[in-house]
Parts: C-alpha cells; sequence; structure tokens
C-alpha cells in the first residue's frame, strides 16, 4: 500500500505508523467516568468501506495525517495533515441518540 | 567549541575499491554546523527570511525545497522545519537571536548528525537498493531534500549537485549505515575519500 503524504509525496506504507480511528474524543483527564473511558479506549466504529482515520509519517516528515481508507479495497481517497482537517467528522456510536 | 569527532575515523579508509571505472565516491562531509529550524504555524516565511539573512541561503518556498552551495546548505524536511549546515562552526549560536521563541524553535545538531556524501554516475542506483524514493533529477531536483528511513535509520537526504547527495544520518547509526553504503557500492566500484 502506498500513502501519499501531502508533504513528502508517495511512500511505502511501512513508513507510517497507524494511529487508529479517527473522531475518538478523549474525556477530560480528571474525569473519573468509567463509561466514557471505557467509550474512548474501547469503542470503535469498524468501519467496512470508507473509514476515518490517522496515521503518522513516522518515518519521513513525522507529521500526522487524516485519511479516508476503504477498509474493503484498502483505496485511499483522502489524506491531509491532520492539523487542518476540516472534513466533517462522523458521529461515533457512542454519540449516535439512542 | 568542542572538537567534532567522526563516527566513521575506524572505518573510513581513503582508496579505490574494484577495478575499471568508479561508479560511486563515498566522503563524510563533517559540516562544523549542522543545525534544525521549525517555524510555528504560520511563521515559515518569517523564518525563512531570517535563514536568508543568517547563512544567505535564499531557500525555496514549499515541500523539500532547498539550496546547496560549497560550503552551505538548507533543505525543508517537513512542514515548517529546515536543516541547515555550514562548514564553519557557530550557526548554532547565532541563529537563536533572530529565531526568538515566538517565531520558532532552533536546535543544535553539530554533534548529533554524520554527513555522507555519494556521488557520482551510479550514485542514484546505489541509493535507490536503500530507499524507496525516487532519485531521478526531475522527481529530486539540485537543492531539494527529503525525510525518508532505512529500516530503523532515518536520513535527511539533499542532493547537492546532479550526480551527489548528501545524506544525514543520526551519529550512533553512521558507522553501520557507512559499512552498509560500501556494501551496497561494491557492485559499480567506489572510492573513498
Ligand atoms: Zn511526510
Amino acid at each position: 500500500m502506498i500513502i501519499t503524504c501531502p508533504y513528502c509525496g508517495p511512500r511505502d506504507s511501512s513508513e507510517f505508523v497507524y494511529q487508529g480511528e479517527d473522531g475518538r474524543t478523549r474525556p477530560d483527564p480528571a474525569s473519573t467516568d468509567q463509561a466514557a473511558w471505557n467509550a474512548y479506549v474501547y469503542d470503535r466504529v469498524n468501519t467496512a468501506g470508507e473509514h476515518e482515520e490517522i496515521w503518522q509519517h513516522s518515518g519521513g516528515c513525522r507529521a500526522h495525517l487524516r485519511l479516508v481508507r476503504n477498509t474493503l479495497t484498502h483505496k485511499i481517497s483522502s489524506v491531509s495533515m491532520a492539523r487542518h482537517a476540516t472534513v466533517p467528522r462522523r458521529r461515533r456510536k457512542a454519540e449516535t441518540p439512542a | 567549541m568542542v572538537d567534532q569527532l567522526s563516527p566513521l575515523a575506524p572505518v573510513l579508509t581513503p582508496g579505490r575499491q574494484g577495478q575499471g571505472p568508479m561508479g560511486v565516491v563515498l566522503a563524510e562531509i563533517a559540516p562544523g554546523s549542522i543545525v534544525q529550524v521549525a517555524a510555528w504555524a504560520g511563521q515559515e516565511s518569517a523564518l525563512i527570511a531570517i535563514v536568508r539573512d543568517a547563512t544567505g541561503l535564499a531557500l525555496p518556498d514549499g515541500a523539500g525545497g532547498g539550496i546547496a552551495t560549497d560550503t552551505k546548505a538548507a533543505f525543508g524536511f517537513a512542514p515548517g522545519k529546515f536543516l541547515l549546515a555550514d562548514q564553519e562552526e557557530g550557526l548554532a549560536a547565532a541563529l537563536p537571536k533572530a529565531v526568538t521563541s515566538a517565531l520558532g524553535t532552533v536546535t543544535d545538531l553539530s554533534h548529533g548528525r554524520t554527513v555522507i556524501r555519494i556521488s557520482g554516475t551510479r550514485a542514484e542506483w546505489v541509493l535507490a537498493k536503500f530507499f524507496a524514493i525516487d532519485f531521478s533529477l526531475p522527481a529530486l531536483p539540485v537543492g531539494a531534500g527529503l525525510s525518508t528511513v532505512h529500516h530503523d535509520i532515518f536520513a535527511q537526504i539533499q542532493r547537492s549537485g546532479a550526480d551527489q547527495f548528501d545524506i544525514y544520518v543520526f551519529r550512533s547509526f553512521a558507522r553501520s549505515f557507512w559499512k552498509s553504503l560500501c556494501h551496497a557500492s561494491e557492485e559499480v566500484n567506489y572510492e573513498v575519500r
């Protein structure tokens, strides 16, 4: 798999480290809300299809990137600097009203 | 200043290896100053202007843009981050006066990096054995730089001439990388200078 870093250009995926699903919201560090921490640590959308995720170009410019990758085909449809992320994030399962 | 000691000293033996034309020349260029400068978001142009005033090098804007002269070099290797090298000492002492904490940071790497120069008609070929990078002239013009990795050895590479590349590696990995580079160069014959 090749990831096209916005700064470095196309690079082998071995230069990158996967940092998980995008859109996780870390609870306040002082929080003792077990359910919120459990959701943050364990709950994943686990999408089959277009998946929003964070990678770090650890073997290159070291920037954090936001990808949209199709988990069925590995096709990457979008790469941007995570700090410039402008694409609206999907709602998390935990945030979906019951 | 504290004398710089080369980690390559025990293994760098000038001379020719192989018969016939030499495909590459390997050498250590040992700049007196190696400095990393970084700009906070939005301060990139201001930092590029300071680098120009301090070194005389006009850094082109844009990813991986750089410039190299016989004695000095500068290139971008990450967003807002640039590596500067000068054969003279003193860059790390001079820059913090201009690069204020509101603008960015200055990190002295003069004793932290070893710079290996590979030049010659087969330099691209030898580098292609290490890095999955397009080293052709149109993809990496003279002066341009990049960051990559060979297994666990991080490398920042600048093309300092049409057939010439300067590879910045952590000094603790330099001897290992130098030996690998020599092995990879055997196929094309090499000269150590
Ligand atoms: Zn990158």
